[in-house]
């Protein structure tokens, strides 16, 4: 056993047990970050945030949530809304976060490919990201489900239905995953224990080895430039702060993080107390009603891009698209063939991609959620086509891409 | 100023994406009706000037107590709502502020043609063989338009004022014969009682039960529960609705309710109170919530300059 001291204060007390300074210093005080990265990099803190809010808040409504047909609705537009003190507090902190962690996860995203964060040995932080958006993925759509309103419903259906893989007609697949012929309740219990427990562990997992992959190739910046991190904390701990190309965590970066986040609270109590409908899809308020379908039946926003990726095919060539749209951003360190981790700007054909791929994503969404007809099917098609056909000529544009 | 460079383009793809997804893909979803200020242009304008005395006597002798009660001038209902509407289909209304609630021009035109005022024509044609369960008003001898005046003149004299007409009386009035509201404990038959016993809880709710299957059967189906309406329709969609109901969903058996302006905003208000009912709690808490974000976004600007002056 380990020789123990009387303590001399109560740090001293736990670092005895529980090492607590070389976890400071691992973990903040000596963990390097280039000088060089602007704001962006503080999506990651702005997420880890949005992420707090969106478990506590879902703790409080979990009090009082009813996981049945017959009274989530109620639960959630009643109870929640009108008799828990706060209830609305909870529900709107809630239903905006969820929105907006997607929108910082899509600034996140597109900060690493513009910065070529997913190369050179950051493969794992960008595949441990991608895990992560896909968890979300399945923590928003599962957590649509629970106040059971004519969205949650036609949507559980409609995405549900994708799993009988068209032509194949894995009916008894649907049916498996739902537990019923429709969405009923052996559906709401499982997307309920999903949401509540299962789904938010794996997040919870997932964060841990993202921010586990960024300890050995440490943080990107924004020039692309290599960094002797042992040398330059050298400097730095010699008190030589100015000339070190990299400073603390904390309080260091810490600080920036931290303003970032005070800026991006500002606008998110904003939506939350003027804007909270902006989250919350109006047909959702409609109990669910297996007997009327709603007119449109669209996703929430941020699926919008890959909902509309499946559309415009045949369901067979549709279905394959959609798989390939969910799969081929993992595989992106190895499809972008070049050796340079420098800025988009810096690297020729690569900007003209990134561009074109930013705005193609949003024509997607916004023809995702456009009735298919007329003109908006035919630009949801070239979009789609063009999202395609940008992830196959992407290794040969970077293939013969200069040293930048 | 790189970093607002790059803030200006995060914030320009935001709001595009925004806009594309909210507004436009909703103007193209759904048809956009103009409102028409609840001026109801269609309809003759008042040309009499009524009196209400005569009007008193006119309401009288032609038999509106028959199916109508009048709390304000001491006229019971003659039968109870589900025997009213078993029928009539629906409970006829009770008359008392009916001058404060609807516009004048619309109830002239309703005494004298009801379908034609509520714009349920399309339900009501001779090959239909239906007729509107409200008799017209045919006339009592005298100048019709002058007589009709006068109902409404003595319509309007016994009504609270119109700014004493509360978000309540106007939903009740002018929507809950037909619709329930569950989440104020509105039925068709009014506020359900609190009930000592659950026996006498369920005979009321077999009341309504049944009060529902007349309106079943009058209207072609039971008209939706209106609790979360604030927050399913817009209150563009809800104004509008109410105004035309055709404007927005041609053919519907719900009719034209009249109403004037300023009690179709007091019903919506009522909607506004089941649907949203803490509104008025958020705004005040967002302002403090807001104050505080704004503080800490001062003080944490002020921390970062601190910690950065060594770092350049």
């Amino acid at each position: 056993m380990a020789h123990f001291t009387k303590a001399t204060s109560v740090k001293d007390w736990l670092n005895q047990r529980l090492a607590v300074e070389t976890v400071e210093k691992v973990m903040a005080s000596e963990y390097w970050i280039p000088k060089n990265i602007n704001f962006l990099w503080a999506m990651g803190m702005i997420l880890a945030v949005t992420f707090t809010l969106l478990t506590i808040s879902g703790i409080f409504l979990l009090m009082y949530y009813q996981p049945h047909v017959d009274h989530a609705f109620y639960s959630v537009n009643f109870t929640i809304m009108r008799e828990v003190d706060f209830g609305w507090l909870w529900r709107h902190i809630h239903g905006v976060a969820a929105s907006v962690v997607f929108l910082v996860i899509y600034i996140h995203m597109f900060t690493g490919i513009y910065y070529g964060s997913y190369k050179k040995g950051r493969e794992m932080i960008w595949i441990s990201g991608m895990l992560l958006f896909v968890t979300f993925s399945a923590e928003a759509f599962s957590g649509y489900m629970l106040p059971w309103g004519q969205m949650s419903y036609w949507a559980g259906m409609v995405i549900t239905n994708i799993f009988s893989l068209g032509s194949l007609h894995l009916d008894g697949l649907v049916e498996w995953i739902r537990g019923d012929y429709v969405p009923a309740q052996a559906f709401l219990n499982r997307f309920f224990m999903l949401h509540v427990f299962l789904l938010p562990l794996v997040i919870m997992g997932l964060i841990g080895l993202h921010f586990a992959a960024l300890r050995i190739p440490h943080v990107n910046n924004q020039d692309g430039e290599e960094i002797d991190f042992e040398e330059e904390s050298k400097k730095y701990l010699a008190d030589d702060t100015k000339n070190s190309k990299v400073m603390r965590f904390a309080n260091d970066f810490l600080s920036k993080d931290l303003m970032v986040v005070g800026f991006f609270l500002i606008f998110f109590f904003y939506l939350v107390f003027w804007h909270y409908s902006f989250a919350l899809d109006p047909v959702n308020f409609d109990p669910a009603d297996g007997l009327k379908t709603p007119a449109h039946i669209y996703p929430e926003w941020y699926f919008l891009w890959s909902y509309e990726i499946l559309r415009p095919f045949p369901v067979d060539i549709g279905l394959i698209a959609f798989g390939f749209a969910q799969v081929i951003f993992m595989l992106l360190p190895w499809l972008d063939r070049s050796e340079n981790t420098v800025p988009a700007n810096r690297r020729g054909k690569f900007a003209i991609w990134f561009w074109v791929m930013l705005v193609d994503m949003v024509v997607l969404t916004a023809m995702g959620k456009l009735p298919p007809e007329g003109i908006f099917s035919t630009i949801g098609l070239v979009a789609s086509l063009l999202f395609i056909a940008m992830w196959i000529i992407l290794p040969f544009i970077t293939k013969n891409e200069k040293k930048a | 100023m790189k970093e607002l460079k790059i803030l200006a383009v995060v914030v320009f793809f935001t709001l595009l994406t925004y806009f594309l997804v909210e507004p436009y893909a909703h103007s193209q979803m759904h048809k956009h009706v103009e409102s028409e200020g609840f001026a109801y242009k269609d309809l003759p304008e008042l040309t009499k000037t009524g009196d209400a005395a005569k009007g008193q006597e006119l309401i009288m002798s032609a038999g509106c107590a028959g199916c109508h009660s009048i709390d304000a001038a001491n006229m019971p209902a003659p039968m109870d709502g589900v025997m009213a509407a078993q029928s009539y289909g629906v409970n006829p209304p009770d008359l008392s502020n009916a001058g404060a609630i609807y516009e004048a021009k619309f109830l002239a035109d309703l005494i004298k043609n009801p379908a034609h005022a509520l714009k349920v024509e399309h339900k009501y044609t001779p090959e239909s063989g239906k007729m509107h369960p409200m008799v017209p008003f045919y006339g009592m001898g005298g100048d019709l338009d002058q007589e009709v005046a006068d109902i409404v003149a003595y319509l309007r004299s016994i009504a609270v004022k119109p700014e004493e007409v509360t978000p309540a009386m106007a939903f009740e009035n002018a929507c809950g014969r037909c619709h329930s509201v569950g989440y104020e404990n509105w039925t068709q038959l009014g506020t359900k009682p609190k009930f000592k016993h659950k026996k006498d809880s369920l005979a009321y709710d077999i009341k309504v039960m049944e009060y529902q299957d007349s309106l079943k059967a009058y209207m072609g189906k039971l008209p939706p529960d209106l609790s979360m309406y604030y927050r399913s329709r817009s209150e563009h969609f809800l104004s509008t609705f109410i105004e035309n109901p055709q404007s927005q969903l041609a053919g519907t058996a719900m009719p034209r309710v009249g109403v004037t302006a300023e009690s179709a905003e007091k019903v919506i208000e009522y909607l506004a109170d089941s649907a949203d009912t803490k509104r008025h709690e958020r705004h005040q808490i967002g302002l403090y919530v807001m104050a505080f974000m704004f503080i800490f976004a001062i003080f944490a600007v002020l921390w970062k300059k601190q910690v950065w002056r060594d770092l350049h």
